[in-house]
């Protein structure tokens, strides 16, 4: 029935484009009946200046341009839909090997109570992702989707089971590799519901099994075809608590992830993976406390053995560090790191009451947050007759600091007119391993104080003026880690529909002079050149917003950095030019 | 395959007349409790009254800024109109253990999900947080707008009455 379905409903769906336009002109009292279509489409692109000052590198087409176009159609129980990626060429920051445009992503779907059935490019997530997450994020063009079918079922109430075969997208094809997937997820008051439910008690519990299957061309080294995962978590809240927890196992997965030579030799790890991930809050209005700990050992889980960066992963490890919203705190941000480490994050929030002395008369929330990431001590045994390095990572261990976060964030509304944030931060940041994957990059390891200022000043009820002052003082001024920054912005939303903003972002206490950072970005490669300059990067965008409609326009110098949202980061280079972004859903 | 693409752009013809604006209804997606259970999309119901869907993160300065907004007025909003605000957090499982700390430590009445994989947010198109929907009596998407600046709340709340009232809306 419901591959008949299945079969059938795109073909019935044509015919019913076919009567549609026939009557379109009662579309619009009609429109409900046909279904609707809805989608949403970003056009980014920028002209670029060279900038030899600022490393910003010669861009042989001048114009680059990214852009997509997603479209949905919706009707009952049918949902179908298609995304159209044109890349002319790639914009600097991003991977090359997305070049040209075609359509990425197709799908249909038939959702019953029974039965949820996909076939086509799929977006799928096993509890936190440790084992199984396909996922989409234009604006790093992160896109994992896997490209077969899924079936979900929920057979029982509170039951639910969910099955995936299929091959993920890699730039404009298919990766090597067939990955299998299976999970299911019972919520055991719905379940047990008269034996649980007299206690405010809700557990959920879940359990994953997911494979992949990859052929090996290389004779010379031994690689497992089939390399199976699996896993279990748990969430169990009651009343203001909250814990989830969940632990995955790999089996040996030798490949690009955990390669590495010593003495002339390749050598690949044959240890299983593990990833432990656990998160627990208390939470009662107006004070929260957040707790968060991590341990990875060799767990990058990939379609294709060889794959590296963003590309064709299969799992995502979460980062347990803070997120930050503000500029000079978000350019060195942490990266989960695959090989093995071991974290932890508190979270401290409170509000401190309306009314009383220190809250004022709307209240004054305070966040206080301190995350730590360290290495594994890993004690290894390197065997020089083999291909493979084993070692044991032991848990009562931690190997050398990676990243520490300290920061503490003080919002205040004065009154009607007056708003602020104050923030500051301590930052320690190991180079080597958070860019470089490696201890022996060559680098020395950054700490930063970080402090920002951030006022607004709301003139009449649709018009406001936000001014913002940041400043990074780093500790050590190595090479490429070049000196202090100070950021100052000023933004005015006249109304709600433009707004002009101007940012101007200065380095000093820099040791280098012009010549040799021309000199360090010819020899580095642009790729790890931060953009990191003694001059002023003054930026000017203008935005106009109607609705769910957006273009902005910018004009100056960019810096290089590191940018991550959703959990994926990438690098983008200096950038000197005008640039150009529209954003519509409809 | 081919003959979706074909659908498509046959649809494509003529999609303004059915666009969301027009009346389009909510997609069935499958969105976390703060509890750690699931619910769907589907349930979402305000008794015939209107709903507001708003899209935000936890870092993300501008949502939290409008939801900070919407809260001082909410408690009014509701004697006045009966409208509900539901608010769809897209944090990731990175940070999606801070929604619940976020929503309590702030004090927001609002109902609250997560959109962990941003199954929603695709089915709603949305590109960028914030966005928020307004969704009359009767389930249809009826208006969105995608950002916030100062007093977008003011504009956001004289539509709620004009949807109540049955008059039109525009940008």
């Amino acid at each position: 029935m419901i591959k008949f379905k299945l079969k059938s409903s795109p073909k019935a769906t044509f015919l019913l484009a076919i009567i549609l336009k026939a009557f379109s002109v009662n579309a619009q009292s009609i429109g409900s009946d046909l279904g609707s279509l809805h989608g949403n489409y970003e056009l980014d692109a920028q002209y670029y200046r060279p900038d030899s000052l600022i490393g910003a590198p010669k861009v042989p087409e001048k114009v680059l341009s990214n852009a997509f176009c997603n479209l949905i159609y919706q009707k009952g129980k049918l949902s179908a839909g298609m995304r159209y990626e044109a890349y002319n060429n790639v914009m600097q920051g991003f991977d090359p090997r997305y070049k040209g445009q075609g359509i990425v992503n197709r799908y249909v779907r038939y959702q019953d109570k029974l039965l949820d059935v996909t076939v086509g490019n799929i977006y799928e997530q096993f509890g936190s992702g440790l084992l199984f997450r396909t996922y989409y994020q234009p604006g790093l063009l992160y896109d994992n989707s896997l490209d077969g079918f899924r079936v979900i079922s929920s057979p029982y109430k509170g039951l639910t089971f969910k099955g995936l075969i299929g091959r993920q997208r890699s730039f404009f094809s298919l990766g090597p590799g067939i990955v299998r997937a299976f999970d299911g997820e019972a919520n055991l008051n719905d379940l047990l519901d008269s034996l649980i439910n007299p206690i405010k008690t809700k557990i959920v519990v879940g359990g994953s099994f997911v494979s992949k299957y990859q052929s090996n061309l290389d004779p010379t080294v031994l690689k497992p075809l089939n390399v199976g995962a699996y896993g279990g978590r748990v969430n169990i809240t009651h009343e203001g608590f909250n814990f989830y927890g969940e632990y995955g196992y790999k089996e040996n997965d030798p490949g690009a992830d955990n390669f590495a030579t010593a003495n002339g030799k390749n050598y690949y790890s044959y240890k299983p993976g593990e990833a432990i991930f656990l998160s627990s809050s208390y939470a009662v209005n107006g004070f929260a406390v957040l707790l968060q700990a991590k341990r990875i050992d060799n767990f990058a889980f990939r379609s294709d053995r060889d794959a590296t960066l963003q590309n064709l992963l299969i799992n995502y490890l979460p980062v347990t560090t803070k997120q930050h919203t503000y500029l000079m705190p978000a350019y060195t941000p942490y990266a989960t790191q695959p090989r093995g480490e071991v974290g932890g994050m508190v979270e401290f929030q409170y509000k401190i009451k309306k009314g009383s002395a220190l809250g004022g008369k709307y209240g004054t929330n305070i966040t206080v947050n301190l995350s730590m990431v360290n290495g594994l001590n890993k004690i290894g045994v390197n065997d020089s007759t083999t291909t493979s390095y084993l070692y044991t990572a032991p848990y009562n261990q931690i190997g050398t600091p990676y990243y520490h976060d300290f920061f503490i964030e003080i919002e205040k509304k004065f009154n009607k007119k007056w708003k602020g944030t104050f923030m500051y931060a301590n930052q320690f940041y190991n180079k080597n391993i958070i860019q470089f994957g490696t201890p022996n990059a060559g680098f020395r390891n950054m700490t930063s104080n970080i402090g920002v200022v951030d006022i607004t000043y709301k003139y009449k009820s649709n018009s406001a003026v936000r001014f913002e002052v940041q400043a990074a003082l780093k500790d050590n001024t190595d090479t490429l880690n070049l000196g202090s920054w100070t950021t100052a912005m000023v933004e005015w939303t006249p109304n709600t529909h433009w707004f002009v903003a101007l940012l101007d972002q200065y380095n000093y206490g820099n040791p280098l002079n012009k010549l040799d950072l021309v000199k360090v970005n010819n020899n580095i490669g642009l790729s790890n050149v931060f953009g990191e300059s003694l001059y002023h990067y003054f930026l000017l965008s203008v935005g106009y917003t109607t609705g769910p409609h957006r273009i902005s326009i910018s004009y100056g110098k960019q810096r290089a950095g590191i940018f991550c949202v959703g959990g994926v980061c990438r690098n983008v280079p200096a950038s000197n030019g005008l640039s150009i972004s529209i954003t519509s859903t409809f | 395959m081919k003959k979706i693409i074909l659908l498509f752009s046959v649809f494509a013809l003529f999609s303004f007349t059915i666009s969301k604006d027009e009346g389009g209804k909510l997609p069935h997606v499958l969105l976390k409790k703060l509890d750690g259970t699931k619910t769907n999309s589907s349930t979402f119901n305000n008794d015939g009254k209107p709903i507001i869907i708003s899209f935000w993160a936890t870092w993300c300065k501008p949502c939290k800024k409008e939801l900070d907004a919407i809260a001082e007025e909410y408690e009014e909003w509701q004697k006045e109109t009966g409208v509900k605000l539901i608010a769809i957090s897209i944090d990731d499982s990175r940070s999606s253990g801070k929604v619940v700390t976020d929503v309590k430590a702030k004090g927001w009445k609002y109902e609250v999900y997560i959109d962990e994989n941003q199954e929603f947010k695709i089915a709603m198109n949305v590109n960028n947080v914030p966005h928020t929907f307004l969704i009359d009596g009767k389930g249809n998407i009826v208006w969105s707008h995608n950002s916030y600046s100062e007093g977008d709340e003011d504009r956001l709340y004289e539509n709620v009455k004009k949807v109540i009232a049955g008059q039109k809306i525009s940008h």
